[in-house]
């Protein structure tokens, strides 16, 4: 007999078995094998002492729809196991939850540090809609980490940034960003759609609060708006008097100390009462539901998004129309090697690349492929292609266009999970189609 | 709220009412390595219905400053000290886990101050398994995994948490995080397993005392929480099927209405 004993090893599910099963037990619900759509606005009180218990946080459970909702509840727990987190708010989109996000933070007089290479709607959100607010932000190259140290002012309240800019595929340091927010007592928030936790857990990396668009890969399915705030719940909120809604008697929910009360998920518990109770950006228990689906098949969607768009950068590297390609799996792409530590996984689905004969040839292109959907979303199961300059940036000038890291020859690819010799072939009559323009006009 | 003990600062939720000398009080005793938030979902019904709810840190633990203490007999005096410290007289004790060797202890040293008794996931005396211990001592976080997968029954291992929203595991692992392993956990498991008193200490209890246990619980069994409730005169028990040791959490709900009702009707509120 070995006398070397077994060693011990938590038996807690891991990544695959939670996309499945986290946040729910059928027991407590007739037994039904998949999460019930609990289509309700609202939910019954045993008695007033009951119904006063919920109100004020003394016990865990269901008022009104705006606030929690039971398949929503199961959604958010199981994001928040998938990404590492204590806790999540469920939003009915990305934005509101980036907005939702901002407003448990911030109050008017306050500063944000945000990377200059986000989405279009979140760069108008930071850029023109929170100074109206009062919210002002200075934008940092994602690349200069030490540009993120310098903008950090007494009144900062955060960092916040895409981990793989879009669409540039700039990434940022997100651990050594993460360092510079806590050196300076403030969190690091991080959007992460494009990676969704099968490809990286940024509170894994210091990041402190995670947002996610799960209209993308998450429910990976295109049919679906849905958006997501978790929380690493290791950031100490009680450590300086920068976030006195959190730490002290707060007014605006009956004198409740969140850090105080709820420690580890006291961000999530406000956002909850005070920023659901006051904006109301519920998701649809249906909608809550195509996104579990979509989760269930998270990893084995991503790991096909993930070589089908190493084959495309193959591909588009070697093709006589493309000028430059920028994915992160490519050697010279200057995050190379972050991405190697940041990214173990795979490195995501979204490829920028340069046409040979600028925005024409990118209108053309656009025009013309057939099995490519020319839409703005990405991460959908089916491939996906749009021309920034023309679509999802157009309100950019100049020289915001290149601030952003964007030019007039960029097409952005979401790459689908197609046979991947039908969307070659599909980009091949797209290319015919671009150079063509070219020969008339060179006539 | 923050107070002096031994002069030392210690920090305890008072479940979102300011405290009041007037009412009873009753105190709440977190186990191995956590902190007051373990108590959440039951702190604040008390504090809203006529009670100084005192959920502690106990010393070196969460808010609370000091070295922790090493042994049982000795939080144990401490609890005690607590309830001068705030200046009551009197007050209904409330533990889990670790939270009960503690109680337990204390129970049977002050017997005329101790009005009421309720263990939760308790048990006469709680052995640690050598690695585990050794592990927690070494300040390798692989304890506290170790600890939360063990301290969830297999729904617990699911989620389903009674706060929408919450995922209790990481929520735990958070708070055994939140200082220093070796600092608390390790300190902890050697002063549970060093903790050879609890039998004798529950043969001395004449306070009303309840006993709630969970089938699925793997570190302290329901087993070993009868034993212990078998020692102590007239006390109650109750068992939550399908349920693990962190039960104030994954059955937060049924554990606040049979405490409800067993600390009301022994240790009435202060009518408003
Ligand atoms: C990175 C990123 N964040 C946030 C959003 C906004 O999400 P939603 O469209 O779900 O509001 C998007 C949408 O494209 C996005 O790409």
């Amino acid at each position: 007999m070995s006398d070397k004993k077994k060693e011990l090893k938590p038996n807690t599910y891991k990544f695959d078995t939670l996309s499945l099963h986290a946040g729910y037990q059928p027991h407590k619900n007739a037994g039904s094998r998949q999460v019930p759509i609990y289509q309700t606005t609202s939910y019954l009180f045993d008695d007033v002492d009951h119904a006063a218990a919920l109100f004020n946080l003394e016990r865990g459970g269901h008022i009104y729809s705006r606030i929690s909702n039971p398949t929503v509840g199961v959604l958010e727990e199981r994001v928040a196991s998938l990404e590492g987190g204590t806790a999540a708010l469920a939003t009915s989109s990305g934005m509101s939850a980036i907005f939702l996000t901002v407003m448990t933070l911030c109050e008017a007089g306050d500063h944000l540090v945000v990377s200059s290479q986000l989405y279009g709607g979140t760069v108008n959100l930071f850029r023109l809609t929170l100074p109206k607010f009062g919210i002002k932000c200075t934008f940092v190259k994602p690349r200069d980490t030490e540009g993120f140290k310098k903008a950090i002012q007494k009144n900062t309240k955060g960092i916040f940034g895409e981990l793989v800019g879009n669409p540039g595929n700039e990434i940022m340091n997100m651990p050594e960003i993460a360092k510079i927010a806590h050196d300076a007592g403030i969190p690091l928030m991080v959007d992460a759609t494009y990676q969704t936790p099968y490809l990286c857990k940024p509170f894994e990396h210091g990041a402190d609060i995670v947002i996610h668009s799960l209209t993308k890969w998450m429910a990976g399915h295109g049919s679906s708006m849905a958006g997501i705030l978790v929380e690493g719940g290791k950031f100490d909120w009680m450590q300086n008097d920068k976030f006195p809604t959190m730490t002290k008697p707060y007014e605006g929910y009956h004198g409740l100390s969140f850090a105080e009360e709820f420690g580890p998920t006291a961000f999530t518990m406000k956002a909850r009462a005070e920023g659901m109770r006051d904006f109301g950006p519920c998701l649809s228990p249906q909608n809550a539901w195509n996104v579990l689906q979509g989760i269930e098949t998270l990893s084995v969607r991503m790991k096909k998004h993930c070589s089908n768009a190493e084959e495309m950068v193959k591909y588009l590297s070697n093709h006589e129309s493309v000028a430059w390609v920028s994915h992160p799996s490519v050697p010279d792409h200057p995050d190379h090697e972050l991405a190697k530590k940041l990214l173990p996984n795979g490195r995501g689905s979204m490829i920028a690349f340069g046409i040979k004969g600028g925005k024409d040839a990118g209108v053309a292109f656009i025009n013309n492929v057939k099995l490519a959907s020319h839409l703005a979303n990405v991460g959908d199961t089916r491939t996906l292609v749009i021309h920034p300059a023309s679509g999802t940036h157009s309100q950019m000038d100049e020289a915001t266009l290149k601030f952003a890291g964007l030019s007039h020859d960029m097409i952005r690819l979401s790459v689908g999970i197609e046979d991947i010799d039908d969307i070659k072939n599909d980009f091949e009559i797209g290319f015919r189609a671009a150079r063509k323009p070219r020969l008339v006009s060179n006539q | 709220m923050k107070f002096k003990v031994n002069g030392h600062e210690v920090f305890a939720s008072t479940g979102g009412r300011p405290f009041d000398k007037k009412k009873p009080l009753i105190i709440f005793v977190h186990g191995s390595g956590l902190t007051h938030m373990t108590w959440v979902l039951q702190t604040r019904y008390f504090a809203f219905h006529g009670y100084n709810a005192l959920a502690i840190d106990l010393p070196g633990h969460g808010l609370s400053s000091g070295e922790s203490l090493k042994s049982i007999e000795e939080m144990a005096d401490w609890v005690n000290d607590v309830i001068d410290a705030v200046g009551h007289k009197e007050a209904s004790l409330v533990g889990h886990s670790q939270g009960c060797l503690v109680t337990v202890e204390c129970t049977s040293r002050y017997p005329d101050k101790i009005k009421t008794l309720s263990l939760m996931g308790g048990a006469g005396a709680i052995p640690m398994n050598p690695e585990l211990l050794s592990l927690a001592e070494n300040n390798d976080p692989k304890a506290v995994d170790l600890m939360m997968d063990w301290a969830h029954g297999p729904a617990g291992h699911f989620g389903g948490h009674p706060v929408p929203g919450l995922y209790h595991i990481n929520t735990g692992t958070m708070l055994a995080k939140s200082r220093t392993i070796q600092n608390t956990l390790g300190v902890d498991f050697r002063a549970c397993d060093n903790y050879k008193n609890g039998f004798e200490a529950a043969k001395k209890i004449k306070c009303p005392t309840l006993s709630i246990l969970a089938t699925d619980d793997k570190m302290c069994p329901v087993k070993e929480g009868k034993k212990l409730a078998s020692l102590i005169d007239g006390s109650q028990v109750d068992i939550i099927d399908n349920c693990g040791h962190m039960m104030l959490l994954e059955e937060a709900d049924r554990v606040l209405t049979v405490l409800k009702k067993f600390i009301t009707t022994n240790y009435p509120p202060l009518s408003s």
